[in-house]
This record gives structure tokens, C-alpha cells and sequence, in this order.
């Protein structure tokens, strides 16, 4: 098998092993397979983001950022999404130790930070909608809505399988295969966490200030 | 297989020859200097590429037949598969190629940007500081082509003339959907798209009837989007001139929203007279009594929008209305909200860098219409050619906000 | 009354008897001739009692092999398809002149031009392509399987649940009227207010689903799942091609799904991305979508490069000449694709520097395809080129290719683009690349690896006629466009005026008959083929002396493909293993670790058919329904956690025996 053994034009040399008669097990690939179906999404995020960069200051002689966010509140729902992204670390470390009851408990934690995000987040549309600033009303707002809208569909889709993983964690236990599926979601949770950092840098700070 | 791969070799060396000579190239033999320019740049570009591309056939055919398996004699080598040498020459050959079509791309595209001012007439005369170019305002409606001559006062549709070997100023717009602007013998297309306004130069050298058409499709009436192009000498030109100011009716806004509506196959019109302004407020999507213009918004927007309460400007800028807004002409429409009734246009306290609307409408020149799209218009021709003079960048002119004038 | 019509409202959204084109006649007739064909294909199955092994054996197998085959049956059905639609606009245009309006209409000859692009890009090559790579990749890298079996069912159900959808625009409704890319502000609600830009839509994202996730499968499985030995560099040129173009799906796929995200939100929430009102840019969704479509243009040729290198180094006899170079090549084509896409719109009128620094970055391609040229070229010399089937579609590329190259870059060059765009000469130029790049390559791949997968040789004698039909179809159908282009002709357009320009469209008529004889000779060839089975069986696996490793286990594979794992030495492996003696182990079987077979995937595809369907026709309650029924089926799937078993050490073992035995019979 090794390099040496390689000797070509000599067919009459000592014949190199062709074939494992071994079990042959090739590394899993689910990490890599999920982290390139996250560098897709990422893509997605990354037209939304160059949408809004290109469309962002086109307010239609409408409302600009400045008149329309409320940066206090969407600090606190930064913060709402950094502390489930703690308290989802908190979990797999819960995981590593084998305790099934605690990463429970810090994933419904997670959950909970995660609605109370995905909360704030439709009451600031809610409240935009209210004052005629929804997402029909100007390119700036359809970019903005569909952006931020996107990232919080992903956390809905996130809570929906957060949940559905605690039953089956609590069903099965800390299995390998649970442990892998809580790994993938512990990546997309993060990588959420990501994406939210650069909307609240590009879209929200440097829209009201930039 | 080699005679008959040959075969097809032949016939297709015979269907190029068949159609260098035989048919009408227009493409290859136009009689504007712009594309005559274009059609030498593709033969020297064939030709650059037929020194790579002719020995790979003949290799390949080549090759193919003699490394045949019957063909006993020739060489077998199963372990040849390198060779620095050759490697070296595979990649640099087509490298030498591509810098010198390279270098040609770049200068030619320079030289023929559309958007540049001719520096000539054709390879022998030069364009001199005398030499007064025409201007010509072209708008893509649905489906049919409509010309503004500004410095003649006149519009005609589906119909075009220009004097020969006088450079032609094109500004091109459209009403709604996007178009390409192509006339074939004169020069290359350019798009035609709305709200936004893109440029060509060209000169036509040689007197004669030409096709111009649409070269994007653009719904159900493309396949007729077809006009006449006339090349004419200036005392022809003249009389066409004449001619549409003799046959012509008026072209008001109301006669542009009649015509504006989709159709097809429209006949040839003239227009002996145009009302002021009337390209600009196309080009700035606000030809319908009420809207807002383009231009007005960008300022507005450039300015940092027009705050939450500023909701009656939505329905000033919905533009994209062939179906429901057939009753905006004439009767108000939902969507023109304040029409030309002198009500007032927006909520009692205007935002920053809306216009007073006193300002008398098409005294300002457009700036920055094409949005995000190109810096041409950006510097260029801010003060200029527009009848009635220019107030370069002061806010700019809510072109609707007042009765309509009827000059 | 009132209330009645509320109700039919809330139930079929906008779908009336109205939709239904029965005013139609050509439609009618299709639709008779379908149906019929459908029923009589049915009746058969029925009658054969298939019903229980195509849903056991083929719809719900997770087996690679059986789904790159159902994959490359996708793409020849669609294929039919995209080509009916051919030929009818060569007719239209060939008696559309002077005044006759030709016998199509242009509300129809418009939704027939879409269609045809369309469904030739998506469904014909993108299927095709995929199929050939979900076969051959495992195979040729020593595995089992692909990554992540389940998942490759369920993008090729995606896949043909996308196909259903366009299909269905025949019969139920229209299709876009908009030309294949949908340009707004022409494919926004207010300018096509109809189902034809939803159908398109729908159908291109359910599809976009399934082609994403089977990139990011076969991009694991080349990354993680190669055989012990096989680095990087020792790995087969359609692996190579097949890595480089899953990159470029996985890279430019989700673009495409945001794209046409934001143009519905356009169309059914009344957003401002790409309209003319409030802000909108219609110029973003032009580059947007060119930014995914070149790099599709790649992903389609790509790997019918890679099979020409494969053919070719296997019918030479003969190591392929610059191995190494291609490789770059190919990365290098990979990574340029995507600098490149201003080129498809110069008349948009960016800047001069803008425009040639993209049309400089478009010759730029041309040099790694060129050394690709010779590389191939260099392979036949001094090789002994044995002129199987396969041999012939490669010569006929390497000819039919170059020319398509040099009228690119002639299309690079932007003063030259201006004359030449959107004209008839662009679409032979395209054309000439993806027929005579990418088609040809597929044809060469399916007799190629015919064997492999069905155990038996195709009739070359059909196969040969089918090639000339092809070829010569393919020059007398496009040459006359060239023509057509430099005479000022342009694209899309469905009656002409200048009744000189009719003996050209004429003679593309003719050359479309032609290729419709090669398609037809191509399906004579398979049905022959399949009658004189027997006569063309071959036992060996390896019936064309090849040298990757797929060529080392039996034809047809057996669902483990290989009993023990092949150890690699060189990226000629199967070469190098016959030529230092390599010897079939007989004993020492194992039981075999495999995926089981999984209904889940065509159930999720058949909920997201109904739910584009009920999205298209605004049959809101259908939509929420068969939403919900997706999120419930696939977290459903999630509890099953008996997914694998094993094939018993005696199975292999017998299977291989059986093996021997037939190989022993032969000599």
C-alpha cells in the first residue's frame, strides 16, 4: 500500500497490495456535509446582504433607518441571540459529560432565548408595518424585511428542530447518531449567530448611523 | 470515419464561403463607421484565432486518422504522457493569443464605447469642433419605437432619420419593460430600459433605408418591434424634416399615454410638434399626471428619505401598471393620488429637498436618472443641450406637481 | 351566487376550466398523444405487476447506481421534450415570413422558446449530468456508495418533481412567456400577471433543492469517500471534472434559489427588488442571475470534459497526455467561471473599463480550455485509437468544440458583442458549446458506461448513425444561424419581414429534421440493443480494456459494487492493477455494511409537487396544508433510526462465485 511499493514498467516486480481484506470505514462525512450545505446558505445570506447593500439607501421618498429603528430594542435582541448561542454551548458541553437531564435543560434554555428573539423581532415588524413602513412600501424596506426575515425563518427552523432533537434525545439518549444531529445543529445555531452579527453591523448600525 | 468527418469539414467550409459572398451581411458590411469598426474587429479577431484553431482541426483530423488501430505502422507509445516542452507550448500558445486579442479588447473597447463622443466620421475624416452632432431621444414603448428630436421639435414613431455623415447622439429610454436598441447598419445595440437612460454615438456614411429593431425581447408584440432607419443627405433630411412638421399632429402627454398603451405593428407617425419636457418625464417615469418623478425620489432619497410620514408618495411611484392602471389617464386613478388639480402634492411639511412648486417644469437638466447603473451620466452632461437652459444640480423639478403645461 | 364564488375561490385559488387550453388544437393533440402514451405505459406496467419492484428496486432504492440511471432516463425524457419544442420553433420560423404568422401565435411561440431553454438546461443536461456523476463518481473512487444515500434519493425525486411541475404547465395553465432567465421588469407581476413566470419558478426551486443537496452529497463523498491510496492527484479526470463541478453547484445554486426567492417576493408579496417602482432595480436581477448562469454553463461541461478524457485515454490505448495540466485546467476554469458574467449583458452599458475587464477575463477561460484541447489531442498521438461509438463523439467534439470556442471569444469581445448579441449568431455560438460540448459528451458517456450498467454493449452500428445524424444535423441546423446572426437577425423573434432571409431558417429546419433522425436512431439503438442483448452480454466487466477502477468489478455492479475495498497505486488504477498482475480475491468475504431502501423521498417530493402547485394557482389552504405535511414527513423521517443492515457474508460470496464462474466460462 505504501508509496514504494510502486513501481511501474515492471510488471514482474512484487505485486503491491490491491485491495483492503479489511472492513474498510471511510470517515464520516455528515460535519463536512453539513458545513458546505451552511456555506450554501451562507450564499443566500450573502445575495440578501448585497441586495440590501445595493437597494439599502434606495427609500423610494420614503422612511430611511433613522426614522424607522429602534436600536435599543434591537440591542436587545442581539443579546437575546448571543446568550442562546451561549447556553447552546453550555449544552454540548452538558453532552460531552453524558448528562442527558442538563443538555436537556440547557437546550430548552437555548429555545427559550431563541423565541424571545424571534418575539422582539416580529413585534419591530409588527410595529413597522403598523407605521406604513412595511416591506412593499420602498426597495430599501423589501431588502431590509426579506434580509432580516430570512434570518429569522432560520431560527424558526432552528426552534422547530431544537425541539423536535429534545424529544429525541430524551427518547433515545446521548445515541452517536443524537450526538451528531445536536454537533450539526450546534453549527447552524452558531452560524446563525454569524449571520445576525453582520445584519445588525450592516443593516441596523450602519443604516442609522452610516 | 476521417472522409466523412472531412466531409463535414467541406460542407461547413462551403456554407462559410456561400454566405461571405452571397447574401446580405449587414453585419459585416454595414454603412455606419461605428459598426464598420465592429465588423473589422471580429475579422481581425477570426483571424487571430483561426492561427490556433486551424492546425487544432487539422491535428485532430489528422490524429484521428493516423493513430488509427488499423495503422499498424505507426508509432504505439502507451507511457507516453508527458513532455515539458510540449506542455509548455500548449499553454503559452493560447496565452499569446489571448494577450494580443486581449490587448486589442481592451483599446477597442475603449475607442468604440458607446457612450464616447465620435472623434470621427468615418477612417478619413476626423470630427471637427464645426461638426454639430443631432441628438435624438429614443423611447422603447410596447411595442413600437418613438423618437424625440429636440433640437427639430418633432417625434415620430417607428420611424427614423438622420442625415448622413452627421454624428448621431442617441439618449434611450424605455416605458416600461427592457429593449435593445439595434440598428444593424449603423452600429452596435445597446439596452433600452425604464426609468434609466443609456447612450450611443454613432454616424451613419452612406444615404439608404436600413432595418432598426428590438433585440430583447420584450413580450407578446416584439417579433414587429421594427423601424425604418433613413439615412438621408441633409438636403433629403430636411425635406423629411419638413415633412414631419407639414403631417404631424401634436405630441402632448396626452397623446404620449394613448400611445404609450401596449400594441403592435403600429403604422408610421409624425409628431410636428412636442410638448417640452415630455422625454425627460419619461425617462423619469412620470409622464402620468401625478407621479413622481425619478429623479425628484433619488434627490429625496440621496437627501435621507422623506420620514415616516410619507405615505401618499408610495402610490406616486408605482409605475409598473399596464394592467391596472388603464384608467389612470384620464380619470384619476387609485394610484395618482393628487393629480393635476393643483391639490397639494404631499403632506403640508415636505421633506428636505423637495421642490417648491413653482419651478417651472423641464428647467432642470436630469442628473444621476440612471440609477446605480453607470458613471457616464453622473459627470457628463449635467449642463447642456436641454432647450430652456440648465440649473444643473438644484433640487430637481417635480415635473408633475403642478397643472400640466401646455406650452 | 356571490357566496358560491367565494367558496370556488377559497378552493382553487385562480385555477378555472379556463386554464385548461382545451382551445388549443396542438395542445389538445399532445395532450391526447401524452395521455394515451401515459395510459398505455400504466396499463403495461400494471399488466407485468411492476408496480411493487419499481417502487422497491428503483423509487425508493438509495443505491447510487439505480439513481444516476433514473437520473439519465429524467434527462432522455425531457430531453424528447425540449426538442418537440425545438422543432416547432425551427417550423415557425421557417413559414413565419411576409405577412404569414406562421402557425403559432406568439402568446405561444413565446412560452415554446422559454420552455425549450428552460427544460434543456434543467432538466435534459442538469439531470444528465447528474446522473452520469451518481453512477460513475463512486465507482471510479473504490466506494460503496455516496455519502449520504438518502439524501441522493431525495434530490433526484426534487429533481423530477421540478420536471412535473414545468410539465404540468402544458396541460393545466401556461408556462412564462419571458425567454429562459425571466428578466424582470417583463417577469414581474404587473407584465406577466399569469401562472407562466409561477410555473417557472416553482418548478426551477423544487429542482434547485434537489441539485444543491446532491452537490453537497457528491462533494462528501469525492472528499472523504476514495478508496485508500487515491489522493487528490491520483484520482480520475471525470472525478476531478465531477469535484469541480459539484464546487460549482454548491457555489452557485444558492444564488439562483435567492434570485428567484426575491423575484416572487416580487410577485407574490408585492416587494420592490426588481420592479421600476419604489426603488426597484431590475439591472441587480440581470447580474444576480448571470452570476449563477455562467458558472452553470461550466457545470454542464465539465464533466462531458472529463468523460473525454476518460474515452479518449481508454479508446487510444494510452495514459492520458498531461494529466496534471488538466487537472489545473479544470480548477482554473472552475474558479475564472466566476468572474465572467458581465459578459452577458456589455449592451447593458457599464463603463468601457468594465466591460473589457470582464471580456479579458472571458479570453482568459479560453487558455486552460485550450490546453484541455490539446491534452486530449496529445493523447491520440501515437496512440492505436481503437474507433468504438464512444471514439467517434469525441472526434466530433474536439472539431465541433473549437468552433464554438473561437465564436465565444468572439462574443468576449465587447465592440464585437455589441453587433453580435442577442442575434442569432450568440445562439449558435451556444448551441455549438452545449451540443457540441456538452450533448455530444453525454452521448459518448451513456455508451461509454452502458455496459457497466446494464451488463451488455449498445448496437454500434445505430449508434453510428445516430452520431452522423447528429453531427451533420447539428452543422446544416446552426451554421445557417451564424449566417442569420451576421445578417442581423435576432433572437426570440416569431414572424419576419425580409423574405431572403427565409432560405436559411429553411435549411435549419432541415438540419433540426436531421438531429431529430439522430435522436431517433439513438432510441432505435437502445431498443435494438436491448432485443440483441444476449449477442452484445459481456461477462468481464471491463469490455473496453479501460483503466479506472470501474472497469475492475462486474457488469452490472453488484449493490456493494466492490466485495473488498481496492486499494489504489496510480490514477490509472484498474490500468496499473491489470498490468502488475492483479488477481480477483475468492475468498474472505464479509458481511457488507449498506443503506436500506427508503419511500421518504419520493413522499416528500410529492408533497412539495402539490405544494408548488398550490402556491402557483393561490390555493393558499393547499399550501399551508402540504407545507406543514413536508415539515411533518421529514421530521418524521428523523425518528427512524434503523436505516442500515447487512448483505450476509454468504450473499457476497455467492455473488461473487457466480462471478467467477461467468469469468471462467470466457476463457
Amino acid at each position: 500500500m505504501s508509496e514504494t511499493q510502486v513501481q511501474t514498467g515492471h510488471p514482474e516486480a512484487e505485486k503491491p497490495q490491491f485491495y483492503l481484506t479489511e472492513d474498510h470505514h471511510p470517515e464520516g462525512s455528515t460535519m463536512l456535509g453539513f458545513w458546505l450545505y451552511l456555506m450554501s446558505d451562507c450564499l443566500i445570506f450573502a445575495v440578501l446582504f448585497a441586495t440590501h447593500g445595493v437597494l439599502g439607501r434606495n427609500y423610494a421618498a420614503g422612511p430611511s433607518p433613522a426614522d424607522l429603528f429602534d436600536l435599543p430594542i434591537v440591542a436587545l435582541n442581539t443579546a437575546m441571540l448571543l446568550f442562546s448561542s451561549i447556553t447552546y454551548g453550555f449544552a454540548m458541553l452538558q453532552m460531552e459529560r453524558g448528562d442527558k437531564v442538563a443538555t436537556l435543560f440547557w437546550l430548552a434554555v437555548t429555545g427559550v432565548f431563541g423565541a424571545i428573539f424571534l418575539g422582539l423581532e416580529l413585534y419591530e415588524f409588527s410595529h413597522l408595518i403598523h407605521e406604513g413602513a412595511g416591506p412593499t412600501r420602498s426597495a430599501f424596506l423589501s431588502s431590509f424585511f426579506t434580509l432580516v426575515g430570512t434570518h429569522g425563518l432560520h431560527v424558526t427552523f432552528g426552534i422547530i428542530w431544537l425541539i423536535t432533537l429534545m424529544a429525541q434525545v430524551a427518547k433515545r439518549g446521548l445515541i452517536p447518531e443524537n450526538r451528531r444531529r445536536l454537533m450539526c445543529l450546534s453549527m447552524f445555531w452558531h452560524f446563525l449567530d454569524v449571520v445576525w452579527i453582520g445584519v445588525f453591523s450592516f443593516v441596523y448600525l450602519m443604516g442609522v448611523l452610516g | 470515419m476521417t472522409p466523412q468527418l472531412k466531409f463535414a469539414g467541406r460542407l461547413f467550409a462551403l456554407l462559410a464561403l456561400t454566405a461571405l459572398s452571397g447574401c446580405n451581411l449587414v453585419v459585416m458590411s454595414p454603412s455606419g463607421d461605428i459598426a464598420r469598426q465592429q465588423a473589422d474587429l471580429i475579422v481581425v479577431a477570426t483571424v487571430l484565432m483561426l492561427i490556433i484553431i486551424v492546425p487544432v482541426i487539422f491535428l485532430t483530423l489528422f490524429f484521428a486518422w493516423r493513430y488509427r488501430g488499423s495503422n499498424i505502422s505507426a508509432p504505439y507509445d502507451p507511457e507516453w504522457h508527458h513532455s515539458t516542452r510540449l506542455e509548455v507550448i500548449i499553454w503559452s500558445a493560447p496565452l499569446a493569443i489571448i494577450i494580443a486579442l486581449g490587448a486589442v479588447t481592451w483599446i477597442s473597447t475603449h475607442k468604440l464605447d458607446p457612450y464616447r463622443p465620435l472623434d470621427r466620421l468615418d477612417a478619413q475624416r476626423a470630427v471637427t469642433p464645426e461638426t454639430k452632432p443631432i441628438t435624438v431621444e429614443v423611447v422603447a414603448l410596447d411595442w413600437k419605437w418613438l423618437f424625440f428630436y429636440p433640437e427639430y421639435g418633432i417625434a415620430t414613431v417607428n420611424e427614423m432619420a438622420a442625415p448622413v455623415d452627421v454624428p448621431i447622439n442617441f439618449k434611450i429610454t424605455a416605458s416600461s419593460v427592457m429593449n435593445s436598441f439595434y440598428v444593424p447598419a449603423l452600429a452596435g445595440m445597446i439596452y433600452a430600459m425604464p426609468g434609466m437612460e443609456t447612450k450611443l454615438h454613432a454616424v451613419i456614411n452612406k444615404a439608404g433605408e436600413y432595418e432598426g429593431l428590438s433585440a430583447n425581447y420584450s413580450g407578446d408584440g416584439f417579433s414587429h418591434m421594427r423601424f425604418k432607419f433613413h439615412g438621408l443627405d441633409q438636403s433629403g433630411f430636411d425635406q423629411w424634416v419638413a415633412r414631419v412638421k407639414q403631417n404631424g399632429t401634436a405630441l402632448n402627454r396626452d397623446a404620449y399615454l394613448k400611445l404609450e398603451k401596449p400594441s403592435a405593428k403600429e403604422p408610421v407617425r409624425y409628431y410636428a410638434s412636442v410638448e417640452d419636457g415630455l422625454y425627460r418625464a419619461v425617462l423619469n417615469m412620470c409622464a402620468t399626471p401625478g407621479k413622481m418623478c425619478m429623479e425628484e425620489m433619488m434627490h429625496i432619497d440621496l437627501m435621507g428619505g422623506a420620514g415616516t410620514e410619507s405615505h401618499e408618495n408610495r402610490a406616486r411611484l408605482e409605475h409598473d401598471n399596464r394592467h391596472a392602471g388603464e384608467a389612470a389617464h384620464g380619470t384619476p386613478a387609485p394610484a395618482a393620488t393628487f393629480p393635476a388639480t393643483g391639490n397639494p402634492a404631499r403632506s403640508p411639511e415636505p421633506a428636505e429637498g423637495v421642490n417648491n412648486p413653482q419651478q417651472p417644469q423641464s428647467q432642470n437638466e436630469p442628473q444621476g436618472q440612471s440609477m446605480n447603473h453607470d458613471m457616464h451620466n453622473m459627470q457628463g452632461d449635467t449642463p447642456g443641450n436641454a432647450p430652456g437652459g440648465s440649473q444643473g444640480s438644484a433640487a430637481p423639478a417635480q415635473l408633475n406637481n403642478d397643472t400640466p403645461a401646455k406650452p | 351566487m356571490f357566496g358560491n364564488t367565494t367558496l370556488t375561490q377559497f378552493l382553487f385559488g385562480r385555477l378555472t376550466f379556463e386554464a385548461i387550453p382545451y382551445h388549443e388544437p396542438i395542445l389538445v393533440v399532445t395532450f391526447i398523444a401524452v395521455a394515451l402514451g401515459g395510459l398505455a405505459l400504466l396499463a403495461l406496467i400494471t399488466k407485468y405487476r411492476l408496480w411493487g419492484y419499481l417502487w422497491r428496486e428503483w423509487f425508493t432504492s438509495v443505491d447510487h447506481k439505480k439513481i444516476g440511471i433514473m437520473y439519465v432516463v429524467l434527462a432522455l425524457v425531457m430531453l424528447l421534450r425540449g426538442f418537440a419544442d425545438a422543432i416547432m420553433m425551427r417550423l415557425q420560423q421557417a413559414i413565419a415570413f411576409g405577412g404569414n404568422e406562421g402557425y403559432l401565435n406568439p402568446h405561444h411561440y413565446d412560452q415554446i422558446f422559454t420552455a425549450h431553454g428552460v427544460i434543456m438546461i434543467f432538466f435534459m443536461a442538469m439531470p444528465f449530468v447528474t446522473g452520469l456523476m451518481n453512477f460513475v463518481v463512486p465507482l471510479q473512487i473504490g466506494a460503496r456508495d455516496v455519502s449520504f444515500p438518502f439524501l441522493n434519493n431525495f434530490s433526484f425525486w426534487m429533481t423530477t418533481a421540478g420536471a412535473i411541475i414545468i410539465m404540468m404547465s402544458l396541460f393545466v395553465g401556461e408556462f412564462a412567456r419571458t425567454g429562459w432567465l425571466a428578466y424582470p421588469p417583463l417577469s414581474g407581476a404587473d407584465y406577466s400577471p399569469g401562472v407562466g413566470v409561477d410555473y417557472y419558478i416553482w418548478g426551477l426551486q423544487v429542482a434547485g433543492v434537489g441539485t444543491t443537496l446532491s452537490g453537497i452529497n457528491l462533494i462528501a463523498t469525492i472528499v472523504k469517500m476514495r478508496a485508500p491510496g487515491m489522493t487528490f492527484m491520483k484520482m480520475p479526470v471525470f472525478t476531478w471534472t465531477s469535484l469541480c463541478t459539484n464546487v460549482l453547484i454548491v457555489a452557485t445554486f444558492p444564488i439562483l434559489t435567492a434570485t428567484l426567492a426575491l423575484l416572487s417576493l416580487d410577485r407574490y408579496a408585492g416587494t420592490n427588488f426588481f420592479t421600476n417602482d419604489l426603488g426597484g432595480n431590475p439591472m441587480m436581477y440581470v447580474n444576480l442571475i448571470w452570476i449563477w448562469g455562467h458558472p452553470e454553463v461550466y457545470i454542464l461541461v465539465l464533466p462531458a470534459f472529463g468523460i473525454f478524457s476518460e474515452v479518449v485515454a481508454t479508446f487510444c490505448g494510452k495514459r492520458l497526455f498531461g494529466y496534471a495540466s488538466m487537472v489545473y485546467a479544470t480548477c482554473v476554469i472552475m474558479i475564472l467561471s466566476y468572474i465572467v458574467w458581465l459578459h452577458h449583458f456589455f449592451t447593458m452599458g457599464s463603463g468601457a473599463s468594465v466591460n473589457a475587464f470582464f471580456g479579458i477575463t472571458t479570453m482568459i477561460i479560453s487558455i486552460p480550455t485550450g490546453a484541455k484541447m490539446f491534452n486530449w489531442l496529445f493523447t491520440m498521438y501515437r496512440g492505436r485509437i481503437r474507433y468504438e461509438v464512444p471514439m467517434y463523439w469525441t472526434v466530433g467534439f474536439m472539431v465541433t468544440f473549437v468552433i464554438g470556442g473561437m465564436t465565444g471569444v468572439m462574443l468576449a469581445i465587447p465592440p464585437a458583442d455589441f453587433v453580435l448579441h442577442n442575434s442569432l449568431f450568440l445562439i449558435a455560438h451556444f448551441h455549438n458549446v452545449i451540443i457540441g460540448g456538452v450533448v455530444f459528451g453525454l452521448m459518448a458517456g451513456i455508451v461509454y458506461w452502458w455496459p457497466k450498467a446494464f451488463g451488455y454493449k449498445l448496437d454500434p452500428f445505430w449508434g453510428k448513425v445516430s452520431f452522423w445524424f447528429w453531427l451533420i444535423g447539428f452543422y446544416v441546423a446552426f451554421m445557417p444561424l451564424y449566417v442569420l446572426g451576421l445578417m442581423g437577425v435576432t433572437r426570440r423573434v416569431s414572424q419576419f419581414e425580409d423574405p431572403s432571409l427565409q432560405i436559411w431558417f429553411v435549411i435549419a429546419a432541415f438540419g433540426a429534421v436531421l438531429i431529430a433522425c439522430g435522436i431517433g436512431s439513438f432510441i432505435i439503438q437502445l431498443v435494438v440493443s436491448f432485443l440483441k442483448r444476449d449477442q452484445l452480454r459481456e461477462t468481464t466487466g471491463d469490455p473496453w480494456d479501460g483503466r479506472t477502477l470501474e472497469w475492475s468489478t462486474s457488469s452490472p455492479p453488484p449493490d456493494y459494487n466492490f466485495a473488498f475495498t481496492p486499494v489504489v497505486h496510480d490514477h490509472d488504477s484498474w490500468y496499473d492493477m491489470k498490468s502488475r498482475g492483479y488477481e480477483r480475491p475468492m475468498t474472505g468475504f464479509k458481511p457488507i455494511h449498506m443503506p436500506k431502501n427508503t419511500g421518504t423521498g419520493v413522499i416528500l417530493a410529492g408533497i412539495s409537487v402539490v405544494f408548488a402547485f398550490a402556491m402557483i394557482w393561490y390555493i393558499w389552504w393547499l399550501a399551508l396544508v402540504s407545507f406543514i405535511a413536508l415539515i411533518a414527513t421529514a421530521i418524521g423521517h428523523t425518528f427512524n433510526y434503523d436505516r442500515d443492515f447487512h448483505i450476509p457474508a454468504e450473499t457476497v460470496t455467492a455473488t461473487e462465485d457466480a462471478r467467477s464462474r461467468l469469468l471462467a466460462e470466457r476463457t
